[in-house]
C-alpha cells in the first residue's frame, strides 16, 4: 500500500511540473507577448516590460524561475488592479468560486442521487425514460445560455431574483441553479450507470432471495458497491465542473476566480491569467489525487497489490 | 493455435462487414436517433446553403428595423421571422450563417483531436515502456486543466481567430482518444489473430495499421461524434466570453453574448441562437449515443 502511495506521489510531482510548464507556455505561446500586450507602445516602454517579465533570459532559465516562483505562490504583479500581487487577487476570490462549486455540487447530488437510483431500479420504465431524456437535454444546453434564460424568467419576467452579484442569499440562487443544471445531468448519468452495473449481480439477487427488503437491498447492498465508481468518476469530472463555474461566474458577475481570469484574459493581464489557471489546475490535481487515494482505501482488491 | 491466413481473415474482415449492416438496422430502429439524424441533416443543409437560403444579408443593418420582435409577437414583421437585433440585423439569417462556424469548428477540431489522440494511443499501447509512460503523463497533465480555461487562455494568447479556435480546441481535446485506443490496443495485443499475424512475419507497423487500428474504429466513431457536440458547446462558450473566432462573421455564442445586454428589452436575441445550439448539440448527442449501442456487439 505504501509503495502505491509513493508511486502516486511521484506521479503527482511530475504532473504538477507539467502543469507549470503548460501554464508557463501561456505567456510564450504568441512568441512575443510584449507586442501583444502593448502593440502601439514605444520601444523604450516595451524594453521595460521585457525586463520586468524577465524575457531576456533563455527559456529554460525563465521556466526554472517560473516554477520556483509558482511553488511559493509568486506569479508577479497584475498589470492592472493597482499592481496587486496576482496570486493574492486569485486567493481572495477562491472561496467564492469554491462555494459556488460546492453548493451546486450539493444541489446536483440531492437531485441526481435519488433520481439516478430510482431510474436504475425502474430501468426502461417511464420514469427512467423521462430522466434519461432530461439528461440529454441538460447535457446539450450551453451553461451560459441556461443562466441567461433563468435571468430572463426570474429577474426580467417575474422580478423575483437579482440579475447579478453574490452579496445576498437571493443573488446566490440563480448562479447555483445554473451550475446545478450543468452538473446534475452528468452526476445522474454516473449514478444510474454505476447502479445498473451492480444491480444485476448475483449477490444482489441473493440478498433479494434471502428476503431482504427491496429498500435495504438497494441502499445497503447495491449502493455500497456502486459508490466506488461514483466517487471516482465524479472526481475525474471535477475539472469540467470548475470550467462550468468559470462560465457561470461570468454570466452573473459573481466575484470569483473565473470572472477574474476571464477579465484578465480580455486585458491580456498574463500574471493574473497564469496564477488563476495554475491554481484552478492545482485544485483539479488535488481532487484527482484524493480520489486515487480514496479508491485505494475503499477498494480492498487494490490494497493487496 | 494453428497459424494460417484463415483466422486473420475471419477476425478482421467478415465480422466487421456483417456488423456494419446489423449496426445500421439497430440504429434506424430508434426514433430518437432518427429524429436526431434528421435535425442534423437540416442544420448541415442550412449551413451549406446559407448564402442562398437566408432571407436577408446577415450583416445588413437597418436603424428603423431595430428590435423588431419575432413574427408571432405583437409588432412582428413577416419579413423577419425571428425578429431583428439592436442594429436591425435579421436574427434568422444570422443564426443560419452561425451554423457554418459551429459545424466547421466542431468537425475540424475533432479531426485534429482524433489524429493526435489515436496516433499517441496506438504508440502508447503497442510500443509500451517509456513511450507509454511519457504519453500517459501528458494525458494526465492535459486532464488537470479545465479544458475551457486552457482553451480560453491559449486562444487569447495566440490571438483570437477561427484557425486558433480550431487548433486550440483540437489540441486540448485529444486525450480521451489516447486513453481509449491505448486500452483497446492493450486488450487486442493478446488476441490470437494478432499473434498469428506476428507469427507470419508481418511487421509491427503493418499489424498496427491493418489489424489493430480497424478494431478500434467503433470506439473512435462514437467518441468523435460526441466530441463534435462538445466542441460546438466550447466554441460557443469561447465566443460568448469574447475570445471566439472574431467579430466579422456571426456565431451563435457571440449572438448570445450581445443578446445578454438586451435581455430586458428583446428576449428573442439570446433565446433563439441558444435554441439553435441546443437543437444541434442534442441531435448529435442522440445520434452518438445510439451509435454507441448499435456498434457495441454485446448489447
Amino acid at each position: 500500500m505504501s509503495a502505491f502511495l509513493v508511486r502516486r506521489l511521484v506521479r503527482l510531482a511530475v504532473v504538477i511540473t507539467g502543469v507549470s510548464l503548460v501554464t508557463f507556455a501561456i505567456l510564450h505561446a504568441s512568441g512575443d507577448p510584449v507586442s501583444l500586450i502593448m502593440p502601439e507602445a514605444p520601444e523604450a516602454d516595451r524594453a521595460v516590460l521585457r525586463r520586468t517579465l524577465g524575457l531576456h533570459d533563455p527559456l529554460p532559465v525563465q521556466f526554472a524561475r517560473f516554477v520556483g516562483n509558482a511553488v511559493t505562490g509568486n506569479f508577479g504583479k497584475s498589470f492592472f488592479h493597482h499592481g496587486q500581487s496576482a496570486s493574492a487577487l486569485v486567493l481572495e476570490r477562491m472561496p467564492t468560486t469554491l462555494m459556488l462549486t460546492v453548493f451546486s455540487m450539493g444541489v446536483a447530488l440531492a437531485i441526481a442521487l435519488p433520481v439516478g437510483i430510482y431510474s436504475a431500479v425502474r430501468r426502461g420504465r417511464a420514469v427512467d425514460q423521462l430522466a434519461t431524456g432530461t439528461v440529454f437535454l441538460g447535457q446539450s444546453m450551453p451553461v451560459f445560455w441556461t443562466g441567461i434564460m433563468l435571468i430572463l424568467l426570474f429577474s426580467v419576467q417575474w422580478r423575483l431574483l437579482p440579475v447579478s452579484g453574490w452579496e445576498s442569499w437571493a443573488a446566490v440562487i440563480l448562479p447555483t441553479a445554473t451550475l446545478s443544471t450543468f452538473t446534475a445531468p452528468l452526476l445522474l448519468r454516473i449514478v444510474r450507470s454505476s447502479m445498473l452495473d451492480v444491480i444485476g449481480l448475483d449477490y444482489v439477487r441473493t440478498a433479494r432471495a434471502k428476503g431482504v427488503s427491496e429498500w435495504l437491498v438497494i441502499c445497503r447492498h447495491a449502493l455500497k458497491n456502486a459508490a466506488l465508481p461514483l466517487v471516482t468518476v465524479t472526481g475525474l469530472q471535477f475539472g469540467l465542473l470548475l470550467g462550468g463555474a468559470v462560465i457561470t461566474e461570468t454570466v452573473f458577475a459573481v466575484p470569483g476566480v473565473g470572472r477574474l481570469i476571464v477579465g484578465a484574459i480580455r486585458q491580456l493581464d498574463f500574471p493574473v491569467v497564469q496564477a488563476g489557471v495554475f491554481m484552478l489546475a492545482m485544485i483539479v490535481v488535488s481532487v484527482n489525487f484524493l480520489v486515487d487515494v480514496l479508491y485505494l482505501y475503499l477498494n480492498p482488491q487494490i490494497r493487496v497489490r | 493455435m494453428a497459424v494460417g491466413s484463415l483466422p486473420i481473415a475471419y477476425a478482421d474482415d467478415i465480422p466487421r462487414l456483417a456488423s456494419g449492416s446489423r449496426a445500421w438496422r439497430k440504429f434506424a430502429r430508434n426514433p430518437a436517433a432518427l429524429t436526431g439524424a434528421l435535425i442534423l441533416l437540416v442544420v448541415v443543409g442550412a449551413a451549406l446553403s446559407a448564402p442562398w437560403i437566408t432571407p436577408h444579408d446577415p450583416a445588413k443593418q437597418s436603424l428603423i428595423r431595430r428590435f423588431t420582435p419575432p413574427v408571432w409577437a405583437p409588432g412582428g414583421n413577416a419579413g423577419y421571422l425571428l425578429g431583428t437585433d439592436q442594429v436591425g440585423r435579421d436574427v434568422l439569417s444570422r443564426i443560419i450563417h452561425g451554423a457554418r462556424i459551429s459545424l466547421l469548428v466542431g468537425v475540424l477540431a475533432v479531426v485534429i483531436s482524433v489524429l493526435v489522440g489515436v496516433t499517441l494511443g496506438l504508440i502508447s499501447g503497442f510500443v509500451g515502456g517509456r513511450a507509454d509512460t511519457v504519453i500517459m503523463t501528458i494525458v494526465d497533465i492535459t486532464w488537470s486543466f479545465p479544458q475551457i480555461l486552457l482553451a480560453l487562455a491559449f486562444v487569447a494568447a495566440l490571438g483570437p481567430s477561427l484557425v486558433t479556435v480550431i487548433l486550440v480546441l483540437g489540441f486540448t481535446g485529444w486525450e480521451r482518444y489516447a486513453r481509449v485506443v491505448r486500452a483497446e490496443v492493450l486488450a487486442l495485443r493478446e488476441k490470437d489473430f494478432i499473434e498469428a499475424a506476428r507469427a507470419m512475419g508481418i511487421g509491427s507497423a503493418r499489424i498496427l495499421v491493418r489489424h489493430v487500428l480497424p478494431n478500434t474504429f467503433s470506439s473512435i466513431v462514437v467518441l468523435s461524434t460526441l466530441q463534435v457536440a462538445q466542441a460546438i458547446l466550447q466554441e460557443a462558450a469561447l465566443s460568448f466570453l469574447g475570445v471566439g473566432s472574431g467579430r466579422t462573421y456571426p456565431t451563435w455564442g457571440q449572438m448570445i453574448a450581445l443578446g445578454r445586454d438586451f435581455v430586458s428589452v428583446a428576449w428573442w436575441l439570446p433565446t433563439f441562437p441558444g435554441l439553435a445550439i441546443l437543437a444541434t448539440v442534442l441531435a448529435i448527442n442522440l445520434v452518438g449515443d445510439r451509435l454507441r449501442d448499435a456498434l457495441d456487439p454485446r448489447v
